[in-house]
């Protein structure tokens, strides 16, 4: 479902001279139907980096992010806005959403947009809320007066609230509780089961033991592993 | 992505293609050589700062300015080279123009339900009865209380004007809407409302709109994909989040760093 051959990415801040910083270089990664990969990597290897490559957020520099089929290099925007309405689901760490929005709404809103009847859409969204434990009464309401852990669940819920075939995961279990954790934990595996290819960052270690079948070290793809000057300035 | 999904949106013609569109004042470019196509449903931004040409292009595009050169293709006609009474017949069914003044775009001195009427009747319709229940049931789509019907625009908040004028477009069902800078001069709290209200009818109505602002919290909110311009050109187009999170141009990477953090 994802396949990324030599990826790089850079990001040149114009604004300061023109340094470039190179961030991800040959980055190589395979993600099958049915199966999660975490990636690993201290503060600053690129593991946000790749994430946000493979949603299609950042431009890469060069090779290949090809994510069920469509190559996220070369799509168009309106192919990359079709490829996340329908397929590619993503669980940010922040929450951005107007803020008159109820949360139930918050939810739905991904059904929505694939056309969904807005009652069956909001009633699904009130099924996975009540599964995530948040309390109704906060249904109504905009979920940026919530907590960090009654955001997040907001934000568990609408990655999966449609079932994505793929689905990014950015620390999904940062600021829950055990109860909670534990919800998201049986979702992933869920969405596993009915055969989705998942990529996660997790610094929860026995969350990430629990769900990934495997683990990509992103340090291998950093350019001082491979020998290059880690900053160059732009010839002027 | 299935192949089959891939190809139906490749067949999808744009609503709205636009080429070449070059606007001078004078020696001074007011816009160069602009293009894009708009597909239905789908929301694009315009950003940039004062002077940047974004609001002479959106005027262009409406036909409020006369144009130097290029093309604005809308259902395989060119709109530039129509003849006046059918570009306005056009303006006044299937495009709408939000301007950021409520003033600009509402009679001060009709009646609420007379603006929003009036459009209708503008558009053929001729029944009393039917026309005052739409513009009922308009005010309501836009939250204003129906029983200020007969109300003069001029009794109303800033945020109501600016709603009262999205109904007054929006009630014949128009295709594309053109806007600017719709939220400008409005308190931040009816921002938040107005945004919701315009997001709920794209949706719905599956409108196309063209929307010229320098707010990027609206644009983010609103807009599928944005374009970024300055000196009258367009230096950076694309996905929304990908423009502001990852900018390649430097003017644009200048803008989006110096937004205010909240």
């Amino acid at each position: 479902m994802i396949r990324v051959d030599n990826l790089n990415k850079d990001f040149i801040l114009h604004a300061q001279g023109g340094v470039t910083i190179p961030v991800l270089r040959g980055a190589h990664l395979e993600v099958a139907p049915g199966e999660c990969v975490a990636l690993t990597g201290s503060s600053g290897s690129g593991k946000s980096t790749l994430l946000r490559l493979l949603q299609g957020n950042y431009a890469p520099a060069g090779g290949v992010i090809e994510v069920a089929g469509l190559d996220l290099a070369t799509a168009t925007p309106r192919q990359v806005a079709a490829l996340r309405r329908a397929t590619l689901g993503y669980v940010s760490q922040f929450l951005r959403v107007v803020p008159r929005v109820p949360a139930l709404d918050v939810v739905a809103d991904p059904l929505l947009a694939l056309g969904m009847d807005e009652d069956e859409a909001r009633s699904r969204a009130a099924d996975l809320l009540a599964r995530l434990n948040l309390p109704e009464r906060l249904w109504g309401l905009s979920p940026t007066t919530f907590s960090g852990g009654e955001q997040q669940r907001v934000n568990i819920a609408r990655g999966f609230v449609h079932p994505y075939p793929v689905l990014l995961l950015d620390e999904p279990t940062a600021s829950l509780d055990p109860l909670n954790r534990a919800v998201v934990l049986d979702l992933i595996r869920e969405a596993k089961a009915r055969g989705a290819a998942l990529v996660g960052i997790f610094h929860d270690a026995p969350a990430r033991a629990e769900v990934a079948d495997r683990e990509v070290d992103v340090t291998a793809f950093s350019p001082d592993a491979v020998g290059r000057a880690p900053v160059q300035a732009e010839p002027a | 992505m299935s192949g089959l999904a891939m190809q139906a949106l490749a067949e999808e013609t744009p609503l709205l293609s636009v080429s070449g569109l070059t606007r001078f004042y004078g020696a001074r470019v007011g816009c160069e050589d602009v293009g894009f196509d708009l597909y239905p449903g789908e929301v694009m931004g315009i950003v940039g700062e004062s002077g940047s040409g974004k609001s002479t292009l959106l005027s262009c595009l409406a036909g409020h300015l006369e144009t130097d050169a290029g093309k604005v293709v809308y259902n395989g006609q060119d709109v530039l080279t129509l003849a006046e009474p059918a570009r306005r017949r056009l303006m006044r069914t299937d495009w709408a123009f939000v301007h950021q003044h409520a003033r600009d775009g509402l009679r001060m001195n009709v009646s609420a339900g007379g603006n929003v009427g009036e459009r209708l009747m503008a558009g053929g319709a001729r029944h009393y009865g039917t026309i005052r229940q739409t513009a009922e049931d308009w005010l309501e789509r836009v939250e204003i209380d129906p029983g200020r019907i007969d109300d003069r625009p001029s009794a109303f908040s800033g945020g109501m004007q600016q709603r009262l004028q999205i109904a007054r477009g929006l009630v014949t069902g128009p295709r594309l809407v053109l806007m600017d800078e719709p939220t400008g001069g409005l308190d931040v709290s009816v921002q938040a409302r107005l945004l919701d209200l315009l997001r709920g009818l794209v949706r719905r109505m599956g409108l196309s709109v063209v929307i010229v602002t320098h707010d990027i919290g609206v644009v983010r909110l609103l807009a599928d994909r944005l374009m970024v311009m300055r000196h009258g050109r367009v230096v950076e187009h694309g996905l929304t989040d990908r423009v502001l999170d990852d900018p390649q141009h430097a003017y644009t990477q200048l803008l989006v760093n110096s937004v205010l953090p909240t």
